[in-house]
């Protein structure tokens, strides 16, 4: 049954690719099902738990997949994301020839991320990273413009600095294990013979993914690849690709199968507090949309490695659900990021200062998205910021925890500066100063909608029901 | 782990080390991409080198081949990707120079 | 002994090669040394008991990378003498740290590891399944991420080789 995440979309992808005029048309329209498909899958698992569907395929292949909360919070996550970055890709790539291509990959970079939160193996794990890191660089240089090739470059060197680090760990945990499971390499973190290579194995695995969630001192790609990219390819990327597979495996591998030291955890916490301060500094000074936004992602992926460098229970479900939460606040901003460039034509705060009043829902939504990644109460990162800090604090982290309530207000300070710049006051410049403005479409405003509509109603809902949601989350955690 | 399979694997660890030196100053270091590009792949045959390596001191040989195999087939799509980019690189810019990528800047 | 002697040949065969593929002037050259290295590696991973991963690593990297290599390189156009006289001078001054580099790790190195001072963990023996039946039986998940893998490399050479008729 969990296969079918992985292999209904291959299925689907070979569909798409018939020579058979009407599926090509309707091609948007499948996928979009099919994600809807995952959301609803994934939020009633509680109603209709998964093992009572019969296995068919299990005598055909042998998949060691497995699903715990965990995977159920990303599987939402990957569904709702792609399902929104594909409406923005519906109403701003113009040309039917990339159309059609941007919907290919983009299942390829689905199918990817599936399966990367359902394996229990770390080599496939390593594979499936491989397959949504080749999908996001072709989904870069879509569009085979001067800056999106120079990203793309960016991006592919560092990835693969970060693939010989992670294959080298790889390496050494065959040497250690002899089995490259997660139950077998967390057993052989008991063997004492075995630590020296571990501890070797882990700081490689460590640098390896640092570089592939773009954590600061590596974070050096993830502005220009989000600069350069197409607007709906922002949204996938800023999302999901990359937090999945860089933010996630950390997650899953330094919160449940290796045994951590005091000393890695406390180079994981000052890497977690150097990206907040440096997104957050850094973010003040930019001069264009696209770019803060990135910066502001570096100071939330931040957030969420502090909480894993904690390690306690409380702070891993703070972790998850800020990851869920950074994911819809985030590509909502992305989203109405994607609409004034549509509308305006560029992305340039200088050029878009005071001319946001003409686009009322995607005022009001960004409004939304604002508030809650500075962490307003009672939006939804309210409550897992708080969650984070109070576990730093319970834990006597106390300078962390005054580092990342500062931050917070420096987020609230840059983000206020741009919604004030470009929504709140008007401008009296004419509007044909930017060339071809758009009109809005109305999927982009559903989507918008509906995002800001989820932030508010996990962060209402959350007030009354911590213990259904957090406190599963708490049991991955070694 | 007997002493002598441990000093093996030393020494072929000295020879990886120094490989993975070579081809990460070869990618970073160059004047070409196409240069970047071959230092990408000594760094693959470095890693690969150390898996099969790491196989054979304790035993896995199968398993450290299956891994190879996959390993080569996902380096393939990755540089015929990369090279793709490459050539594009080359036509925007006219020169395949990698210090000249500096369209994006801050 | 004679293993071993074998070996260490084998090796600094290896590193040599790979050494004047990045420091040779002309790129044609370092492509060619690419293959070679992946030759000698190829014997090296033989000798070290995995022929199957050899005959892969001969065929698919020596072979097919280095025409993928030729081919994206013949689309880009010769550079002039002039210009290749003031590469050669410019590579020379940066290209010769390499050499001093390595000779000054490896001797770094050799001090600390012949007389290695951590433990490997003595393995159980691994079930007696030869590479073809672990990866048609065990490593599914791997087949499946080759195949996913090689439908993402098709839409890239479609997307990024493709000249678009405007």
């Amino acid at each position: 049954m969990l296969s079918l995440f992985i292999l209904i979309p291959l299925l689907l992808l070979f569909i798409l690719n018939l020579p058979v005029k009407f599926i090509r048309q309707g091609a948007f329209g499948l996928v979009g099902l099919l994600l809807s498909v995952q959301i609803l899958a994934a939020l009633l698992h509680s109603l209709f738990p998964w093992s009572a569907f019969p296995e068919i395929l299990g005598s055909f292949f042998i998949f060691s997949l497995a699903v715990d909360n965990l995977t159920l919070v990303m599987l939402l996550t990957i569904g709702t994301v792609a399902l929104v970055s594909l409406i923005v890709a519906a109403s701003t790539i113009g040309q039917e020839r990339l159309r059609f291509y941007f919907v290919n990959l983009l299942l390829i970079c689905v199918i990817g991320m599936n399966a990367i939160v359902l394996v229990r193996d770390i080599f496939s794990l390593y594979v499936f990273i491989e397959i949504v890191s080749v999908s996001s660089f072709i989904l870069i240089a879509l569009e085979r413009n001067k800056s999106a090739i120079e990203g793309t470059f960016k991006y592919l060197m560092l990835s693969a600095m970060a693939t010989v680090f992670i294959l080298s760990g790889i390496a050494c945990f065959l040497l250690a294990a002899g089995d490259l499971s997660f139950v077998s390499i967390h057993s052989a973190f008991y063997d004492p013979a075995a630590s020296f290579i571990l501890k070797v194995a882990a700081s490689l695995f460590l640098c390896g993914l640092f570089i592939k969630a773009g954590v600061a001192p590596f974070h050096g790609w993830v502005m220009d690849a989000y600069l350069a990219s197409p607007a709906s390819v922002s949204v996938l990327l800023a999302g999901v690709a990359t937090k999945i597979s860089g933010v996630y495996v950390l997650l899953r591998l330094f919160g449940s199968v290796f045994i951590v030291n005091a000393p890695l955890q406390n180079i994981i916490l000052f890497a977690g507090a150097f990206s907040i301060v440096l997104g957050a500094l850094a973010a003040l000074t930019q001069d264009d949309l696209k770019r803060m936004l990135a910066y502001s992602s570096i100071s939330q992926i931040g957030y969420i490695i502090l909480a894993l460098g904690c390690a306690t229970p409380l702070a891993f479900a703070g972790a998850v659900f800020h990851f869920f939460n950074h994911a819809i606040f985030k590509s909502l901003l992305f989203v109405n990021a994607a609409a004034l460039e549509k509308r305006f034509g560029s992305t340039d705060m200088n050029k878009l200062a005071g001319q946001g009043y003409k686009m009322p829902v995607t005022g009001i939504t960004s409004l939304m998205g604002v508030l809650s990644t500075a962490g307003i109460p009672p939006l939804s990162g309210f409550w897992s910021k708080l969650i984070i800090i109070l576990a730093l604090f319970s834990s006597g982290r106390f300078v962390y925890a005054g580092v990342a309530l500062l931050a917070s207000v420096l987020t609230l300070a840059y983000f206020l500066v741009f919604q004030r710049r470009i929504f709140f006051c008007k401008s009296e410049l004419q509007e044909p100063a930017l060339e071809n403005p758009g009109k809005i479409s109305r999927a982009l405003g559903f989507s918008e909608i509906s995002l800001a509509i989820i932030t508010v109603v996990t962060g209402a809902v959350f007030v009354f029901m911590p213990g259904n949601w957090i406190m599963p989350l708490k049991g991955i955690f070694w | 782990m007997s002493q002598s399979a441990l000093q093996l694997f030393c020494t072929f660890g000295i020879f990886i080390i120094l490989l993975l030196i070579t081809g990460a100053y070869c990618m970073f270091v160059s004047f070409n991409l196409i240069r970047v590009l071959i230092g990408f792949e000594i760094l693959i045959k470095a890693v690969t080198l150390l898996i099969i390596c790491a196989g054979y001191v304790c035993g896995r040989t199968a398993l450290a081949q299956a891994i190879v195999i996959t390993l080569i087939v996902i380096e393939i799509v990755v540089m015929v990707v990369a090279g793709g980019v490459a050539l594009w690189a080359y036509r925007h810019n006219k020169t395949i120079d990698p210090r000249k990528l500096s369209n994006l800047k801050g | 002994m004679v293993n071993m002697t074998i070996n260490l040949i084998l090796l600094f065969a290896l590193i040599l090669v790979a050494l004047w593929t990045v420091m040779t002037i002309r790129l044609i050259r370092s492509i060619v040394g690419l293959a070679l290295t992946s030759a000698i590696l190829s014997v090296i991973m033989y000798r070290l008991h995995s022929p199957l991963a050899a005959v892969f690593e001969l065929s698919v990297c020596s072979g097919l990378i280095s025409v993928i290599f030729v081919t994206t390189v013949s689309f880009t156009q010769r550079i002039s003498k002039e210009k290749l006289r003031i590469r050669r001078k410019e590579r020379l001054l940066k290209f010769w740290y390499l050499p001093v580099i390595l000779i000054a790790t490896a001797v770094m190195l050799c001090q600390h590891l012949l007389t290695p001072q951590f433990t490997l963990p003595l393995l159980v023996p691994a079930q007696g399944l030869g590479v073809r039946d672990l990866l048609w039986s065990c490593r599914h998940l791997d087949l499946l991420g080759q195949v996913v893998m090689l439908l993402a490399g098709a839409f890239g050479v479609v997307i990024l080789f493709k000249e678009s008729r405007k």
